[in-house]
């Protein structure tokens, strides 16, 4: 049974996913909703995730939402078959996916969006940007970078010498955040920026960043 | 081996501690005085490079982040204590959705609301009245769509109780009892039947005093 992936192509939750289903060399329909039509927010895609957030994935007779959740059981269920994302043999390096997968989640992801979001979302909202939400979240977000920084200088990737969801999940975020004015704070850091070129040079991100278009980036 | 966990007066910890309850882990704790500045000290940055609590220390492992650390136990531990993420890879898939839920829609509002409501003052900035209305009013939405969920099976994964349960305890007992928003509970009839059987469960009548 094929897998159905409810989301669209330019968003970061949805990109998350299929980077993962293309680390694990899985086949997925993509099944378009429109956004900008508010289809998420209506009743045949409501059934699917009654928060009204893309993505969504269907396997048989199970759905599921939340991006990271959706990782976590695709590389769970599929643990023999390509990339292994979550170091199922290992048990201390899976501990230690599992906290920079939190702190991707808690500390990295609400920093960065809002930066995203005030400039590549608000615009085509046709709201101005907030500036100051924009500098606010810039130094926490240099805080965090910070604590990247000297990792990085210690292990290859987050979590160790090994590429793992920890990892992949930051590429759709830090896609846009790139093409921003403050893709210095990556690339003002050595170890961050060397990694960030590593991880965004894997072949299963390069073919989802090539639907990642979204307004002028 | 005894799991030291630092911060169990707060309610990040307590979600680590109460699982450990369940899964029968013994545990010393730290206390740790957020409010006296305890967690930017460099000795404390040292094991938790973000200055957050919980971070606990088991052996050789030094792990933070309590989302990533009830997981670890959760499954290091499967069969041992309660089981916490189900029988099948597509129970434990649906655990983690939950989870991801606790942690993405949930806890950002009632964050927020503990902040401003109970630690401010403390903290010495000024409450900020538009935040707590609008986190209520997220929290609220929230509820609803829990309330559906819970209207179709017992817990919020299915009919066992899981690290998403879990996750909820220590950040909705302050609502109901330290913040006075008990009524966003009951008023929804089984967001409160729900909460009155996971909050009366044993580890967490032994975990939510703890200081
Ligand atoms: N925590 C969720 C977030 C999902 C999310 O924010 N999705 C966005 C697109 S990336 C969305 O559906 N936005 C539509 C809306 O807000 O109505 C996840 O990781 O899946
Ligand atoms: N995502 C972290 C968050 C931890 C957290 O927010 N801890 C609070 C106490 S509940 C804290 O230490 N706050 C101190 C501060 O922000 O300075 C986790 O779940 O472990």
């Amino acid at each position: 049974m094929a897998l159905k992936l409810y989301g669209a192509p330019m968003s970061t939750g949805t990109t998350r996913v299929m980077i993962a289903l293309h680390e694990k060399d899985l086949d997925f329909e993509l099944v378009p909703v429109d956004l900008f039509a508010g289809e998420q927010k209506e009743p045949p895609f409501l059934s699917k995730n009654p928060f009204g957030l893309i993505p969504a994935l269907e396997d048989g007779d199970l759905t599921l939402f939340e991006s990271r959740a959706i990782t976590a059981y695709v590389a769970e269920k599929h643990n023999e078959t390509g990339t292994d994302l979550i170091r199922h043999r290992d048990l201390k390096e899976s501990a230690l996916v599992k906290v920079w997968k939190e702190v991707e989640s808690q500390q990295y992801d609400p920093a960065i969006s809002p930066i995203v979001y005030q400039h590549v979302v608000a615009p085509i909202r046709g709201q101005s940007p907030d500036q100051a939400i924009i500098d606010a979240n810039v130094e926490k977000l240099g805080k965090v970078l910070d604590i990247y920084e000297a990792r990085l200088s210690e292990s290859k990737y987050l979590s160790g010498d090994f590429y793992s969801l920890a990892d992949l999940h930051h590429l759709p975020f830090t896609y846009y955040f790139m093409k921003t004015p403050y893709a210095s704070l990556i690339n003002e850091r050595p170890h961050v920026k060397a990694w960030w070129e590593d991880i965004s040079s894997r072949p299963a991100f390069k073919k989802v960043a090539e639907g990642m278009t979204f307004g002028d980036l | 081996m005894v799991v030291k966990v630092y911060g169990p007066a707060y309610g990040s910890s307590k979600r680590v501690l109460v699982c450990l309850v369940e899964k029968g882990i013994d545990f010393e704790t730290v206390p740790v005085d957020l409010i006296k500045g305890d967690l930017k000290q460099p000795d404390f940055l040292a094991l938790q490079p973000f200055g957050v609590v919980p971070v606990i220390q088991d052996g050789e492992y030094t792990l933070y982040e309590s989302r990533a650390i009830i997981r670890y136990y959760a499954e290091k531990y499967k069969s041992q204590g309660s089981d916490l993420l189900g029988k099948t890879i597509e129970e434990r898939g649906v655990v983690e959705q939950w989870v991801e839920v606790e942690a993405h829609n949930y806890h950002p509002p009632i964050y927020n609301l503990t902040v401003h409501i109970l630690f401010a003052s403390k903290l010495g900035f000024p409450a900020d009245e538009k935040l707590i209305k609008e986190s209520e009013e997220k929290i609220g939405k929230v509820l609803d769509i829990y309330e559906e969920r819970l209207s179709k099976s017992k817990y919020l994964a299915g009919d066992f109780f899981s690290l998403a349960d879990l996750s909820h305890l220590p950040f909705t007992q302050r609502l109901v009892s330290e913040m006075g928003k008990e009524y966003m509970i009951r008023d929804r009839k089984h967001v409160s039947a729900w909460w009155d059987d996971i909050s009366s469960r044993p580890s967490w009548n032994k975990v939510k005093h703890l200081q």
